[in-house]
């Protein structure tokens, strides 16, 4: 396909400029004017229209496609979520009202849906009070992993370390050095969980906090979770619960009581607030009792006459995270999608998800080795270690996927699985698009035994054939440049 | 010289006190082809098994582990540009720097040769 420059021909317009109707004045300085020629592309509007819709239906999305990214939760995202936060009486809105008071009043209506997401979302994880700040899972974590440094400074505990599980989400560690503690990383077991033993080893008074994602990476629940966490509480180390997956075990159970302190959620994975490309994200933060004077201000109060007003007085706050109140139309959607689903259907997601994803891993184990025997939560991880004796690795498999229709489950993680594939389902999909999945990941074993060859050439007969990923990466032209070289 | 392992599969060529440092070719066989390294910082003293380098390849991004704590006298700078050296001769021409070793008692928590190939063994 044709880039707009190489489209670009100076006989069509898209564009014509109404005349100029007022008096022509002067730039205040002429360091303005651009001096070179501006190289932009020139195509009529409808020659622009073709080019923009052609590229879209190029795009693979889950609107499109089943995508089965391990550890994402590509979910479908109900329509309903994008209308209600298309309100004009939600988008016309500035957040700059906030800031007097009688501005205060027009927003009394999107505070108290704010405050009552705040206080679902406490519910949801077990904790005393939620900030809706943080932008990103990630910023989640920072946000936890700055209030866990904040309560332990506060106490005068001595602490350097945080200890993370091999499975864990890359960002876990990298917030680990950003609030300045070092990360020790804890292997796996036999059984797929962080190794107990080890663990204790590991856990002296120096450490500040343990970072668990339950389910792990590996799509596994770790039944020792409670023993970690008491533990922990034991040498006052701080539990920090990554919500990553919380898709899992969502109404089932409520982290807190589990024994974790802090929960971070990612609204875009879990409460179907759009991601990957398709919007900003929304990482709400739940800590306990013993935490709430941490929680980053303002955050929404009620006072007795019903009147929403922002709380910000704890001296030991660490602050503002994020402008404002977060991302407030993915925090809109995520509340349109508590409240449409209910207590009852947000128990039917977990419960699916985990159905969707055994389904799966029955299906595939005398297909693909599973490295870990026991029922997986909400994804399942299998590998390619059997096809990898005929020379067919993760990566030819994923490429074969592409060929067929089907967006590549994760591939090569979590690390400590050899040619791992991550498959994440999800709730939304139906038992017909699993069936078909199946059928063709059985397909792709038997090419791997039968025609090797088929697999390491896929994809074919393609909208594009394999690309070089190392000429990719390490040769990278990202610029257009015409025959002139501009 | 004689030629040292780590569990992480790095190696260590040890003459008098300077160690040259790589990883081995089991290592880029699990890492597939790399497309980039994140050389140590020149003069630099690390900690045995202290992050040394950072290495991508197109599967994923690992770090390397310091054999040996020292400090960083030579870099082997033509890996910037051809960081292919790596998976082609990953324990002779990929080496990665050579570093000026403190404490030579270290070198007995390294494996030799055979050590290092009965721990590959274990892998499998």
């Amino acid at each position: 396909m044709k880039l707009i420059f190489e489209k670009s021909t100076f006989d069509r317009e898209g564009f014509k400029l109404p005349k100029l109707d007022v008096p022509e004045c002067k730039l205040p300085t002429d360091n303005l004017l651009e001096s070179k020629k501006v190289n932009l592309p020139q195509v009529g509007e409808l020659e622009l229209v073709r080019h923009y819709t052609n590229l879209s239906k190029l795009n693979y999305c889950l609107d499109s496609h089943f995508y089965p990214l391990g550890s994402c939760t590509m979910k479908y995202n109900p329509k309903i979520l994008e209308t209600i936060a298309g309100f004009e009486s939600f988008s016309n809105l500035t957040p700059n009202l906030s800031l007097s008071k009688k501005g205060f009043k027009y927003i009394q209506g999107s505070l108290a849906l704010l405050f009552q997401l705040q206080n679902l979302l406490t519910e949801i994880t077990g904790t005393s009070k939620v900030t809706l700040q943080p932008l990103a899972g990630a910023q989640g974590e920072l946000t936890g992993m700055l209030m866990i440094k904040a309560y332990h400074q506060k106490k005068n505990n001595q602490k350097k370390y945080v200890i993370v599980p091999d499975t864990s989400h890359g960002t876990n560690p990298a917030s680990v050095a950003m609030a300045g503690y070092e990360s020790i990383s804890i292997p796996t077991g036999p059984e797929g969980q962080m190794d107990l033993k080890i663990f204790k080893e590991k856990l002296t008074d120096e450490v500040a906090a343990v970072i668990m994602t339950c389910p792990n990476t590996l799509g596994i629940f770790n039944t020792q979770i409670k023993q970690i966490c008491d533990l922990a509480h034991q040498k006052d180390v701080l539990t920090y619960y990554d919500g990553a997956n919380l898709n899992a075990i969502l109404g089932k159970i409520k982290p807190a009581e589990l024994g974790f302190d802090i929960v971070h959620l990612n609204l875009h994975k879990t409460f179907s607030a759009p991601h990957g490309g398709g919007g900003p994200g929304a990482g709400p933060v739940g800590v306990v009792d013993k935490l709430v004077p941490f929680l980053p201000e303002p955050y929404i109060v009620k006072d007795k006459n019903d009147q929403f007003s922002l709380y910000q007085q704890s001296p030991d706050s660490i602050g503002k995270v994020a402008p404002f109140f977060g991302n407030f139309q993915v925090l809109l959607k995520a509340l349109t999608y508590i409240l449409i689903l209910g207590k009852e259907g947000l128990e039917k997601v977990s419960e699916i998800a985990v159905l969707n994803a055994n389904y799966i891993m029955e299906s595939l184990k005398d297909y693909y080795q599973l490295p870990f025997r026991r029922r997986c939560m909400h994804e399942c991880v299998i590998s390619a270690q059997k096809q990898k004796e005929k020379g067919i690795s993760a990566l030819n498999i994923a490429k074969y996927l592409i060929q067929e229709g089907i967006h590549p489950p994760t591939i090569y993680f979590p690390l400590i699985v050899k040619e791992a594939m991550m498959i994440e389902p999800t709730e939304t999909e139906s038992k017909k698009t699993l069936d078909q999945f199946i059928q063709i990941m059985k397909k792709a074993a038997k090419l791997a035994k039968e025609s090797p060859q088929t697999l390491k050439q896929a994809p074919a007969n393609f909208i594009f054939s394999r690309f070089d990923e190392v000429k990719a990466a390490r040769n990278q032209n990202l610029k257009y440049k015409n025959n002139n070289n501009e | 010289m004689s030629i040292y392992y780590t569990k992480n599969h790095e190696w260590a060529k040890v003459e008098d006190n300077i160690a040259m440092v790589g990883i081995t070719e089991y290592a880029v066989s699990q890492l597939g082809d790399v497309v980039f390294i994140n050389l140590p910082e020149s003069e630099k003293s690390y900690k045995q098994d202290e992050t040394l380098a950072e290495i991508e390849s197109v599967k994923a991004a690992s770090d390397i582990y310091s054999p040996l704590s020292g400090k960083v006298t030579e870099l082997n700078s033509k890996l910037d540009n051809s960081p292919e050296t790596i998976n082609n001769s990953p324990e002779t021409k990929g080496w990665i720097a050579k570093i000026e070793i403190i404490n030579s008692d270290e070198i007995n928590k390294l494996m030799n040769k055979e050590q290092y190939q009965q721990h590959l063994q274990t892998l499998k």
